[in-house]
C-alpha cells in the first residue's frame, strides 16, 4: 500500500505574524519557514504505518513555490520514501490544492491520503474534506488514533466533547490533530540521505487543474490590540476589582 | 436570496451553537431555512421551529444521519444546495467536517471560521492564529461557510413558528461506518457557552489539582478549560483545549491558571472581555493581554481565590 502526505511550508509556529503596512497580507520576507506542525504529525503517522509493515511507501507532496523542496526534503529525512514539489508561484487556494492533489492522486493512486487538520497561515481546515469530497471516498478529520486494516482503516476522532471512532474502507483521506504521535526528529545521517531521494518538480500548468482563485482578499489588518491591564498585589485586591471594577462575579 | 443554516443537534435538541450561525445569517438575509439532518430527530426539528428568525425548517430524519457522519450529510445537503445562496454550519468540530465537504462538492471554496459579515459576498475571518484578520470577498455564486460562534450573540432560541417540512433522504455512503463514541459528560457548563471560564496550564502539574480549579469553576458557574501542554501531559480530556487548533472562547470572565500565554493559547481565547491571570512569573506573556494580573505561586492563591469569593459570593 502507498501513502500519499501532504506537507505545506509555512510561517514557522514560533514566529509572530506581522501585517503588512499595506494592508496586502502577512509579511513574509526573511523569516523562519518551516514545516505546518500538523503535516509533521501525517508524515510522522505514515512512517509508523510503514514500520509496522502495513504500507510500504510513502510519497510526500507539496504545492507552491521552490522553496518548498526544503520541506519535502525534511518529510524525506524523517523516513519518506520520495517527494513530489508541484511548483508554482501564485497563491494556492485549498480547493485548488486539493484538486491538485487529486491530479497527483489520480496518478500515484495511494491507498490512504494523510494531511493536516489545519495550515496554521490561512488556518483554513479544509483542504482534506475537499480531497476526500473530489475523490469521492470516505474521510476522517482530527485523527488522534489511526489503525489499518485489511482494507480499511479505523480512525479515532477528537469531536467537541469526546471521542468518535470510525471504519472506512480504503482509499480513505485522514487529517490529523495533535495528540495523534510525537513526530521524530531527522537525525543528520538521515538528513545527508534525503538528499539523494527522489524528488520530482511537476510544473502545476502540467496537471491541467483549474486553479483560478475563487477569493480576493481585499485587506489584512491586524486584530484589535488589547492593552495590558493592572498588576493586583494580592488575591483580595482581585476578587475586589472583578466584583466592584470589572462587575463580572 | 436564502441562507441555509445547517444545524448541530443531537436529534432532541438544538445545541447553542446553531442559535449564533442563525444569528450571522440573518445579516445576510432575513429569508433563513434550517436543515435538521439526524434519527428520530422530530423533537430537535420542531425546536428549530421555535428558533427567533427562522422561516422554515427543513428535517431528513433517517438512520444514516444519527451521527452526522460528513459523507451522508454532505450529499443531503448537496441535493438541496440548489435553492440557496449561502450555506453556513457552526465552526465546531462537526461543523468544520462537513463543510468543507459540501463546498468541493458544489466546486466552490470554502470560507471557515468567519467572524463578520461584511456584504453578500464580502466576509472577515482570522488568519495566522488571530495574529491577522483578513477581508475576504467570493466570486462562487454559492457561499460556503463555517462562522465562529463567538462573534455572533444567540439569537433567541423561542418565539418562532415555522413550518416544519420533511425532506428525502439521500442515498448513505458504504465507504464509512460508525464504530462507537465516548462523550464525556458535562457536569458544568460547554466551554463554548460558558459566561466564565477557569483554563489550567502545564503549572497545575497533575490532574488531581485541577480540583482546585473545578471548586473556583462550582462557586463562579464556570467552565473548566486548559492550555494544550496540560491537556497534552494527561492532566484533562482533549476537549478542554483553548486555542488556535482547539476551542475558540470568549466569555466574560477568563481566568489563566499556570498558562504561558503562547500564540497559540491566545488564539483561543484573546477576545474573552475580561481577561485574569495568574503565574509566578511575571514575564509571562499572558499578562501582556490581562486586565488582571497576579505573580503569585498558583498552589496558594487559586485556594485563596476559592476562600475570598465563597465571601463575596454569599
Ligand atoms: C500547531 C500547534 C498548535 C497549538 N495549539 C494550541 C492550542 O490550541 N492551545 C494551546 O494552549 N496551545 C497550543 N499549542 C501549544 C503552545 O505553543 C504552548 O506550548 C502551550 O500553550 C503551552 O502551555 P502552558 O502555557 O500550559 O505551558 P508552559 O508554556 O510550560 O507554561 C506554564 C506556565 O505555568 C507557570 N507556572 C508553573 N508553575 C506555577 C505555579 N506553581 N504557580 C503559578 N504559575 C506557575 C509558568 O511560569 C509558565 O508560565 C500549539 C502548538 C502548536 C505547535
Ligand atoms: N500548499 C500545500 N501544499 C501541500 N499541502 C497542503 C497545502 N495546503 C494545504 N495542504 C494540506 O492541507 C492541510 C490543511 O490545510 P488547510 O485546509 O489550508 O488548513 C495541511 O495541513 C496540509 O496537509
Amino acid at each position: 500500500m502507498k501513502i500519499l502526505v501532504a506537507v505545506k511550508r509555512v510561517l514557522d509556529y514560533n514566529v509572530k505574524a506581522r501585517v503588512k503596512a499595506d494592508k496586502s497580507g502577512v509579511d513574509l520576507s526573511n523569516v523562519k519557514m518551516s514545516m505546518n506542525p500538523f503535516d509533521e504529525i501525517a508524515v510522522e503517522e505514515a512512517l509508523r504505518i510503514k514500520e509496522a509493515g502495513k504500507a510500504d511507501e510513502v510519497v510526500v507532496v507539496s504545492i507552491g513555490v521552490s522553496q518548498c523542496q526544503e520541506t519535502i526534503r525534511t518529510a524525506l529525512a524523517m523516513g519518506a520514501d520520495r517527494g513530489i514539489l508541484v511548483e508554482t508561484d501564485q497563491e494556492i487556494e485549498p480547493l485548488a490544492v486539493a484538486k491538485i492533489l487529486k491530479a497527483v492522486a489520480e496518478k500515484e493512486s495511494p491507498q490512504l491520503a494523510i494531511l493536516g487538520k489545519q495550515a496554521i497561515d490561512d488556518d483554513s481546515n479544509v483542504t482534506g474534506q475537499m480531497l476526500a469530497a473530489l475523490m469521492d471516498c470516505a474521510q476522517a478529520t482530527f485523527a488522534s488514533k489511526v489503525e489499518v486494516g485489511d482494507g480499511k482503516v479505523d480512525v479515532t476522532r477528537e469531536i467537541d466533547g469526546g471521542l468518535q471512532t470510525l471504519s472506512l474502507s480504503l482509499p480513505a483521506v485522514i487529517t490529523t490533530d495533535l495528540r495523534l504521535n510525537e513526530p521524530r526528529y531527522a537525525k543528520l545521517p538521515n538528513i545527508m540521505k534525503a538528499k539523494k531521494k527522489p524528488l520530482d518538480v511537476i510544473p502545476v500548468a502540467d496537471l491541467g487543474v483549474d486553479i483560478a482563485p475563487r477569493l480576493k482578499t481585499l485587506k489584512v489588518e491586524e486584530p484589535p490590540e488589547r492593552s495590558a491591564g493592572v498588576m493586583v498585589e494580592s488575591v483580595a485586591e482581585l476578587v475586589d476589582k472583578l466584583k466592584n471594577e470589572a462587575k463580572v462575579i | 436570496m436564502t441562507v441555509l443554516v445547517v444545524a448541530e443537534h443531537d436529534n432532541s435538541e438544538i445545541k447553542g451553537p446553531t442559535l449564533n450561525v442563525v444569528a450571522a445569517a440573518g445579516v445576510i438575509n432575513s429569508d433563513i431555512t434550517v436543515l435538521v439532518a439526524g434519527s428520530n430527530c422530530s423533537a430537535a426539528a420542531e425546536a428549530a421551529g421555535k428558533i427567533a428568525g427562522v422561516g422554515k425548517v427543513l428535517v431528513a430524519d433517517d438512520a444514516q444521519y444519527e451521527n452526522a457522519l460528513a459523507e451522508n450529510v454532505t450529499e443531503l445537503v448537496v441535493s438541496i444546495a440548489g435553492d440557496y445562496s449561502h450555506i453556513l454550519f457552526p465552526a465546531t468540530a462537526s461543523g468544520k467536517n462537513i463543510m468543507p465537504r459540501v463546498a468541493a462538492k458544489l466546486d466552490v471554496a470554502g470560507i471557515s471560521d468567519i467572524v463578520s459579515v461584511e456584504s453578500e459576498d464580502t466576509f472577515v475571518r482570522p488568519i495566522y492564529a488571530g495574529n491577522a484578520m483578513a477581508t475576504i470577498q467570493s466570486s462562487d455564486e454559492k457561499k460556503v461557510i463555517t462562522v465562529r460562534t463567538t462573534a455572533y450573540d444567540a439569537v433567541s432560541a423561542e418565539g418562532g413558528s415555522a413550518a416544519v417540512e420533511s425532506i428525502q433522504a439521500t442515498p448513505a455512503s458504504d465507504n464509512v461506518s460508525f464504530v462507537g463514541q465516548e462523550v464525556a459528560v458535562l457536569e458544568r457548563p460547554e466551554l463554548t457557552a460558558a459566561r466564565v471560564i477557569i483554563s489550567g496550564g502545564r503549572g497545575m502539574q497533575s490532574g488531581e489539582n485541577f480540583s482546585m480549579l473545578e471548586s473556583v469553576a462550582d462557586k463562579l458557574g464556570a467552565a473548566v478549560g486548559a492550555s494544550r501542554a496540560a491537556v497534552d501531559a494527561g492532566f484533562v480530556p482533549n476537549d478542554y483545549q483553548v486555542g488556535q487548533t482547539g476551542k475558540i472562547v470568549a466569555p466574560e470572565l477568563y481566568v489563566a491558571v499556570g498558562i504561558s500565554g503562547a500564540i497559540q493559547h491566545l488564539a483561543g481565547m484573546k477576545d474573552s472581555k475580561v481577561i485574569v491571570a495568574i503565574n509566578k512569573d511575571e514575564e509571562a506573556p499572558i499578562f501582556q493581554v490581562s486586565d488582571y494580573g497576579l505573580v503569585a505561586d498558583l498552589f496558594q492563591a487559586v485556594p485563596e481565590f476559592d476562600q475570598e469569593l465563597e465571601k463575596v459570593l454569599d
